[in-house]
């Protein structure tokens, strides 16, 4: 094992990439010669060339249609959004093009580019770089949508991500960046659809993702205070789903708090609680409960944004809820 | 259209291929009347100029993005009528098993990555797959088709700066047949041309007549070899006219009579015919290449008629490469 940075972590899955297939490039804002705002793909130009680390002009739809037909053509394009919430001027060649490329054509062709985007609340950067977008993409079938947690996670799933052949939109969570944790050495993939039990519980199961990951587990150790016995699923992909790890673990605790960072309204946890009840409602001593941000739009002032997503005492006011206590 | 210098066989190369197209599209506003045809129709009647002289200017192994308008295209390049024909019918045996139809015909193996049905897309996927051939070291042409309409989205001015500042293999190939379904380009573009953009980007952009395939060939080879050399992107104009609406049952009455008379006296098969002529080729010959040619289209739109429609079970599958069943059901 090593200890390095969930940013470190996601580099080296993508520079062993970069090693191992010559087809793979990187392509986006400020990933060349600066080598990425945060240092993620610093020293890869002079190593791999101006051709393979590419910088491009700010612009984002026509450097992601570019992205689609490279990866039509064999290339395995990791294309860079320096915010998602630049997805707003670039989202047809994701939704319309790289998503729908291999079904309109008859199973001719994959799309296989991976569209890497920090996202996340809680970096005071207010209203248009500040979203948690993952249901943007988890709505538009022909794409693949991960968020990593952890560094031994975000380093497998971005190796997995690179090697598959469909388009994936990998999420990653500014404020997860600098987290340094113990990974393990060499190289290692965790296969896309895979979710991980984060901490194992009877009482309870709390299912999230990204940096609420860390948040649920500090509310369990809080709830263990109080005996509480908290299991913390992070399903690390959206699309592919771990369906099989959330009816298991659902089935031992019998009771759901879905938590994640984007706001409430058609988030994520709506889909999840649907599917969750339609099919598991006998297993169910509650109703599942949704801990979210709040409808309103990302706020600046510290005091507005913190009040507007969720927090480890949000998470173990819903647990207590659902249990009654 | 002065020219000794091509042979029979390349202007009845040229002529069959605008026919083919022709006869085709013709084929298809007869289907959609009888009501026997899903969806929307967009015919390139009128600019099937265009197609077989941009086409014939490509290699095999160079690649093409088409437009919602881009039956015409996808024939010059080099696609099977029948399998076009049975996609446009929704059958199981088109080129995309009837999952895309008329706006995503697809055949990869002729280099053909797809109509598009948004008007634009099509532009920066030919120049990533020019960055493709660039990467790999590999000097295939792409040549990006879009229409006068399409030159008014923001990815034509970010795809053609950027293949312009990385000099990538791509060949920009405007039909500009004046309008955007019902929106003439002057009333809302302040250019006389769309070519003379080029200026803007530092590279060669010229503006010829569409409805003459020999001067659109002429024009695109010298963007292809300009492309090919490796000093990268051309813009290539080609006016020409949309004889019918923008799409079947569109009664294009936002356009002027006299406009459209005068153009139909510019009908590029009616023109080239007549110059087939001119350059001493019998009438039996012609004549002879139409039978064969309407023949084809015969027999495309039977084994369009004769194929089965898709098994309902395919509703699933082709959605994603790996883990298909998984992604589908969740």
């Amino acid at each position: 094992m090593k200890k390095i940075t969930v940013s470190k972590a996601i580099s080296e899955g993508l520079h062993e990439e970069m090693l191992r297939d010559e087809n793979v490039i990187i392509l986006g804002e400020d990933v060349g010669e600066m080598g990425n705002v945060f240092a993620i793909t610093q020293g890869f130009q002079e190593e791999f060339g101006a051709h393979r680390v590419i910088d491009t002009p700010i612009s984002e739809a026509g450097f992601l249609g570019m992205s689609v037909g490279a990866a039509m053509r064999g290339i395995r394009p990791v294309v860079e959004l320096m915010y998602v919430d630049f997805i707003g001027v670039s989202m047809d060649p994701i939704m319309n093009q790289a998503a729908k490329m291999r079904y309109m054509t008859g199973g001719q062709v994959s799309v296989p580019m991976v569209l890497r985007a920090p996202q996340g609340s809680g970096r005071r950067n207010a209203g248009q770089h500040s979203q948690n977008l993952e249901t943007f993409f988890t709505h538009i079938p022909g794409l693949k949508v991960v968020c990593p947690s952890t560094a031994k996670d975000a380093k497998g799933l971005i190796k997995a991500a690179i090697r598959d052949d469909d388009p994936v939109v990998f999420l990653e969570h500014r404020l997860l960046y600098a987290k340094k944790e113990e990974i393990p050495e060499g190289e290692y993939i965790i296969p896309l659809g895979k979710a991980d039990i984060k901490r194992e519980g009877k009482d309870i199961t709390i299912i999230t993702w990204s940096r609420q990951v860390y948040f649920a587990l500090e509310a369990a150790a809080e709830l263990a205070k109080e005996g509480i016995d908290a299991e913390v699923l992070d399903l690390r992909s959206l699309v592919p789903l771990d369906w099989e790890a959330i009816r298991e673990s659902v089935c031992k605790t019998h009771n759901v708090v879905i938590v994640h960072e984007g706001v409430k309204r058609s988030g994520f946890g709506g889909e999840l609680s649907a599917q969750i009840t339609e099919e598991l409602f006998d297993e169910l001593d509650s109703p599942v409960e949704r801990v979210a941000a709040l409808n309103v739009v990302p706020p600046f002032a510290p005091t507005l944004e913190d009040a507007f997503f969720p927090h480890p005492e949000d998470i173990v006011k819903a647990v207590k809820k659902v249990l009654n206590k | 259209m002065e020219n000794k210098k091509y042979s029979k066989e390349m202007l009845f190369d040229f002529y069959q291929t605008m026919i083919r197209i022709r006869y085709f599209e013709l084929k298809l506003t007869e289907y959609f009347t009888k009501g026997m045809l899903y969806g929307n129709i967009h015919t390139s009647i009128g600019q099937e100029a265009v197609a077989a002289g941009a086409n014939k200017a490509l290699e095999k192994t160079d690649f093409i993005t088409a437009t919602h308008r881009g039956h015409g295209q996808i024939i010059a390049k080099g696609a099977d009528t029948k399998i076009m024909m049975a996609e446009l019918f929704g059958k199981s045996t088109g080129y995309c098993k009837g999952k895309g139809g008329s706006m995503h015909v697809a055949d990869v193996s002729l280099g053909i990555l797809g109509a598009n049905g948004i008007v634009g897309a099509g532009i920066p996927i030919a120049v990533g797959s020019a960055l493709a051939s660039k990467i790999k070291g590999t000097n295939e042409v792409s040549m990006a088709i879009f229409g006068d309409a399409a030159s008014n989205q923001g990815v034509f001015h970010e795809a053609v700066n950027m293949s312009a500042a990385w000099k990538l293999p791509v060949v920009f190939l405007c039909e500009n047949n004046s309008y955007g379904v019902s929106v003439n380009i002057h009333t809302v573009t302040n250019t006389d041309t769309i070519a003379e953009r080029a200026k803007a980007y530092n590279i060669p952009g010229v503006t010829v007549d569409g409805n003459d395939p020999i001067a659109v060939y002429e024009e695109v080879k010298k963007a292809v070899e300009y492309a090919r050399k490796g000093n990268g992107p051309s813009i290539v104009e080609c006016m020409t006219w949309r004889v019918r609406g923008h799409y079947e049952g569109d009664r294009a009455l936002y356009r002027s009579k006299e406009v459209e008379e005068g153009w139909s006296k510019k009908d590029p098969i009616d023109n080239f015919r007549n110059h087939l002529l001119k350059e001493g080729i019998e009438e039996h010959e012609i004549v002879s290449i139409e039978e064969i040619t309407k023949k084809e289209i015969d027999d495309a739109i039977q084994f369009a008629l004769d194929s089965p429609l898709p098994d309902y079970s395919e509703v699933t599958t082709d959605v994603y490469s790996d883990d298909n069943g998984r992604c589908v059901a969740r």
